[in-house]
């Protein structure tokens, strides 16, 4: 079946579920929105209880996400793997540190002898829903503006700015990307909570909190929009392969592709109609109008940057180095086998619905916490 | 040309991959282990309904939920660092190494993710049976996840299934049932689980003893001993089995691992197997000195067990290096030469491709064909640089082996007084039992130090000496990053430690 596809649609496929598995990444950072969230939502100790357990529930399955998509991207673009990581360092370091030290902190945070105290732990969590995220967002916005790097003959990669990838968070673009990101996690943490949690005050607070995010969302969701029309983009000549730039690369691309620029947009109504219907309609289920929508508008921003004869990893300081899904990528037979491997990801994605809807059947609310089974609470 | 530069970053980083891993594997074979004996204990609560079974299960789990996040948190650190500090093998062997890490994700860690949460929350949310199912579901997941890396690990020692292809000047994988199904691939994968296993089962009884030294929790002490004591045995001849599994894979795939292990510089018929010994640290390769400044050694044995035939030959240190024709044995010396016109070749069909001379590239590969399984070892300045640190991988080894044939006999006492009924007042052997938790640790992380140290200077096994393998990166950064896992991990296992040990204090009432 997938054996006798060209090598180029092979490459284009394993975009596309990169960027479905990457997308459904961004989806689950409501965990990371929901940490960011704590101080606004929970006013107590109970309240603080009920947020952190009804996150808990859920931290692993968005860390195993961002752990596939890393293992996808390596599995399928190594030379992506290798460039991005051994060359800007310092901002993959950055981003792997604040999930790390999410790893432990829920399990931690109340447990006697736990060194740190609750306070570092909770720390912790914030810090790994703001920078984490903030970080994450700045580099993918270098799909669009480009890194320092060149690649030798052997393709081993020098990178070519002293701060190694950290100088992505001082391009007002990648911070706005970012900074979407930051806010589009906690509109989602919000929505999620509201969900989740059986409880009064926080259910008020919550659809509070996803209106006020939107509109700090905002102004960033422009620029980042905006940017992305009239930027100079990279592109690829087709004729002789050759990277060079052109005006308004990123809006001829949507516009090639109107598949990617309806769901760009119906992506974002959406989303906005999700905060409403949470915020002033009276409705709870607006995280899963949020939650498929910001996936609609990540495979659309994934694509843009891939497909239609563009870079996806470009270099702006040698833009022959640029790399494409079709240089970047995994040879006609590993790509292939790990087509056949990737049918089983239907079947992963059931057992997740099903074990996530029959968890949530009823709502965490109050009661869980004086149940006596439950003293194992986060 | 492939330029190798600054060994020290090449060190610092090797540095830091050991310590993480090292971290990394401090907490997964007590998960790997410890899951299952979970599965255990919650089959027996729903068989017999008995209350007590059900308490054992909780107490045990809110140990492994200590142990699983910290797991979780030194791992995905390991998966990244291939990028971060080898990003050049990330390239060369990406094709072929990034496909089990790939699926170790989609098989294994959401498996592990999704019903570890049921387990956990789950008691009155989900019914008995579908509680009990996720339980065994995290045991099988955690330990498919085992079954990948090590599928990619196997692979680095023995790379099978894949041609170099001298356009992408990269691996690219030709057969992915022969990498899963790798003999070194099978024979980590056994050794590794049931080793862990055998350390599950320690720690539970080494906690449990502690409690009937306290005289505290004694019912579920008992239990938990009796059921731990068995999978520990049975365990432990698994380990015992594939140990000598490894050893004979490595006498085919890995000889210079085994000659290290061994402490065997010059290869002989019928060669001993050494039971002790204490190295000689001035020796070198090609010397006449005796590598030993004391040993004990078995006659005869070591043939048996590399070879499975009495009186064989194995081979040593100095044969590997420097040829033996009268049992056919190439030296790395002459290895050396064919990979040097290898990488010449390779760098003329390289210039003639860009200069678009077809007949010259066409030349070049022609030249290149015939010496490119020898690739790797132009890249040695010397053929000693191909010989791993021998005497730390031979303690190590020894170690290992000594702790292998220990641990059993203390499952096996704490089998025999459970059954007496008098374990409670052998308070020697539980003291044992308290200290084997450390020793289980030891075996494991030694084991480790044979596998990994023992093929230096390969990154992938006569392919890819790992000063080719390196990021280009500073040595500076990487020391940054080394100090601050270092300072960040130790913290967490302080944090962990102490956290373990209060949990054990309250005991399943404080659960
Ligand atoms: C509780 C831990 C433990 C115990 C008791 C043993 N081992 Fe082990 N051993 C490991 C834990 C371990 C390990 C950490 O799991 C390793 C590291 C890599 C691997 O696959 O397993 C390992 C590696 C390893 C290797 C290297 C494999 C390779 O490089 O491919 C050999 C030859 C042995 N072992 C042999 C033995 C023998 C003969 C044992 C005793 C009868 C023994 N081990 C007991
Ligand atoms: C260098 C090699 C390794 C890498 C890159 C790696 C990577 C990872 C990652 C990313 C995680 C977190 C997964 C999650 O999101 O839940 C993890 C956890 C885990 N890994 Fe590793 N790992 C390595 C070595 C090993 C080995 C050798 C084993 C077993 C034989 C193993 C077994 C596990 C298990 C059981 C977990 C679950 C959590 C826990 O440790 O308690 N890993 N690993
Ligand atoms: C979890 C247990 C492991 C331990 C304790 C361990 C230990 C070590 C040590 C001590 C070194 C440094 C050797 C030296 O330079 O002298 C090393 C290097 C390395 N190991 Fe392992 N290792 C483990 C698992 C793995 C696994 C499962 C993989 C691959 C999937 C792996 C891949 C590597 C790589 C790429 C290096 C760096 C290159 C090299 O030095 O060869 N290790 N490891």
């Amino acid at each position: 079946m997938f054996g006798s596809m060209e090598l180029s649609q092979l490459q284009q496929l394993w975009w596309l579920i990169a960027s479905v598995v990457g997308s459904l990444f961004l989806f689950l950072t409501f965990v990371q929105g929901g940490q960011t969230l704590l101080g606004t939502l929970a006013k107590n100790d109970e309240e603080r209880m009920l947020v952190v357990n009804s996150l808990g529930r859920k931290w692993e399955l968005t860390f195993t996400t961002l752990v596939l998509f890393g293992g996808a991207l390596f599995a399928a673009f190594p030379k992506f793997y290798a460039t991005s990581f051994g060359g800007a360092y310092w901002v993959w370091v950055a981003i792997l540190f604040t999930f790390i030290v999410q790893a432990v902190s829920y399990e931690y945070r109340r447990k006697p002898g736990n060194v740190l105290g609750t306070g570092v732990y909770d720390a912790f969590l914030f810090i790994n829903g703001s920078l984490g995220v903030l970080l994450i967002g700045a580099a993918v916005g270098t799909f669009f503006t480009g890194s320092n790097f060149s690649l030798n003959a052997y393709n081993q990669v020098t990178w070519q700015h002293p701060l190694r990838g950290l100088e992505a968070a001082f391009n007002p673009f990648n911070v706005s990307f970012g900074l979407m990101l930051v806010f589009l996690a906690r509109i989602l943490g919000a929505m999620y909570l509201l969900n989740n949690i059986e409880h009064e005050e926080i259910a008020v607070r919550a659809r509070k909190a996803c209106f006020v995010n939107l509109l700090c969302l905002l102004p960033f969701l422009l620029y980042v929009v905006s940017g992305l029309a009239m930027m100079q983009g990279f592109a690829v000549d087709p004729a002789n392969g050759q990277v060079v730039m052109e005006s308004g690369k990123y809006l001829h691309n949507l516009l090639a592709m109107p598949v990617y620029l309806a769901l760009l947009v119906v992506g974002l109504v959406l989303v906005v109609f999700g905060v409403v219907a949470n915020a002033f309609l009276g409705k709870r289920n607006g995280i899963w109008f949020g939650g498929i929508g910001t996936v609609l508008v990540g495979v659309a921003i994934f694509a843009t940057a891939a497909y239609n004869n563009t870079p996806f990893y470009p270099s702006k300081y040698d833009l022959q180095s640029s790399l494409t899904i079709y240089n970047a990528s995994s040879s006609h037979y590993t790509l292939t086998a790990m087509s056949y491997v990737a049918l089983a990801v239907p079947l992963v994605l059931a057992y997740v619905a099903y074990v996530w809807h029959a968890m949530d059947a009823r709502k965490i609310s109050t009661a869980d916490l004086d149940d006596a089974e439950l003293k194992k609470l986060y | 040309m492939l330029e190798q530069l600054d060994l020290t970053m090449v060190n610092w980083a090797r540095a830091q991959f050991a310590l993480t891993a090292m971290y990394h594997w401090l907490f997964v074979p007590l998960t790997l282990g410890l899951s299952f004996l979970l599965a255990f204990f919650e089959t027996l609560y729903v068989r017999t309904g008995n209350e007590e079974w059900r308490r054992i299960t909780k107490f045990w789990m809110g140990l492994f939920g200590i142990n699983f996040a910290i797991g979780v948190a030194t791992g995905i650190i390991l998966e990244f660092e291939f990028g971060t500090n080898w990003s050049n093998y990330s390239w060369m062997v990406g094709d072929i190494f990034g496909a089990p890490l790939a699926i170790e994700g989609i098989f294994a860690f959401f498996l592990e993710a999704t019903f570890f949460a049921v387990m956990f929350f789950g008691w009155d949310r989900v019914s008995k049976r579908f509680h009990l199912l996720s339980t065994w579901l995290v045991a099988i997941g955690s330990n498919l996840s085992a079954l990948w890396i090590l599928v990619a690990n196997g692979w680095m020692q023995f790379p099978v299934g894949m041609r170099f292809n001298p356009d992408s000047a990269r691996f690219e994988m030709q057969d992915i049932a022969s990498v899963i199904f790798s003999p070194v691939a099978i024979s980590k994968f056994t050794h590794a689980t049931t080793s862990s296993f055998l350390l599950a089962s320690l720690f539970v009884i080494g906690v449990s003893s502690w409690f009937l030294l306290k005289g505290r929790h004694l019912e579920m002490a008992k239990r938990s001993i009796l059921v731990a004591a068995v999978f520990g045995l049975v365990s432990s001849a698994f380990v015992g089995f594939t140990g000598d599994e490894a050893a004979y894979t490595n006498a085919r795939t890995q000889p210079m691992k085994l000659a290290a292990f061994e402490g065997l510089y010059k290869g002989t018929d019928s060669a001993g197997l050494v039971a002790m010994g204490v190295m000689n640290h001035d020796k070198v390769p090609g010397d006449d000195k005796d590598p030993f400044l004391f040993e004990v050694k078995v006659p005869g044995l070591l043939s048996l067990l590399a070879n499975r035939e009495p009186g064989s030959f194995v081979p040593g240190v100095d044969d590997l290096l420097y040829g033996n024709p009268a049992h056919h044995i190439v030296g790395i010396n002459e290895k050396m030469v064919r990979g040097k016109v290898a990488l010449a070749a390779l760098a003329s069909y390289k210039t003639a491709k860009q200069d678009g001379n077809a007949p010259a590239a066409a030349a070049a590969l022609a030249a290149f064909a015939p010496q490119q399984d020898y690739l790797g070892f132009g890249y040695l300045k010397s053929p000693e640089e191909a010989v791993p640190p021998v005497p730390l991988v031979f303690y190590s080894f020894h170690i290992m082996v000594v702790l292998g044939t220990m641990l059993p006999l203390i499952c096996l006492l704490f089998l025999f007084f459970t059954y007496k009924d008098t374990i409670a007042e052998q308070r020697w052997l539980l003291g044992l039992g308290v200290i084997s938790v450390f020793l289980a640790h030891v075996a494991s992380q030694t084991g480790w130090i044979v596998a990994e140290v023992g093929r230096q200077p390969w990154a992938i096994q006569n392919l890819l000496p790992v000063t080719v393998a390196r990021s280009n990166l500073t040595t500076g950064a990487v020391q940054t990053t080394f100090f601050m896992f270092l300072i960040l991990f130790t913290t967490l296992l302080i944090a962990e430690v102490r956290i373990m040990v209060k949990q054990i204090n309250k005991g399943p009432e404080g659960n």
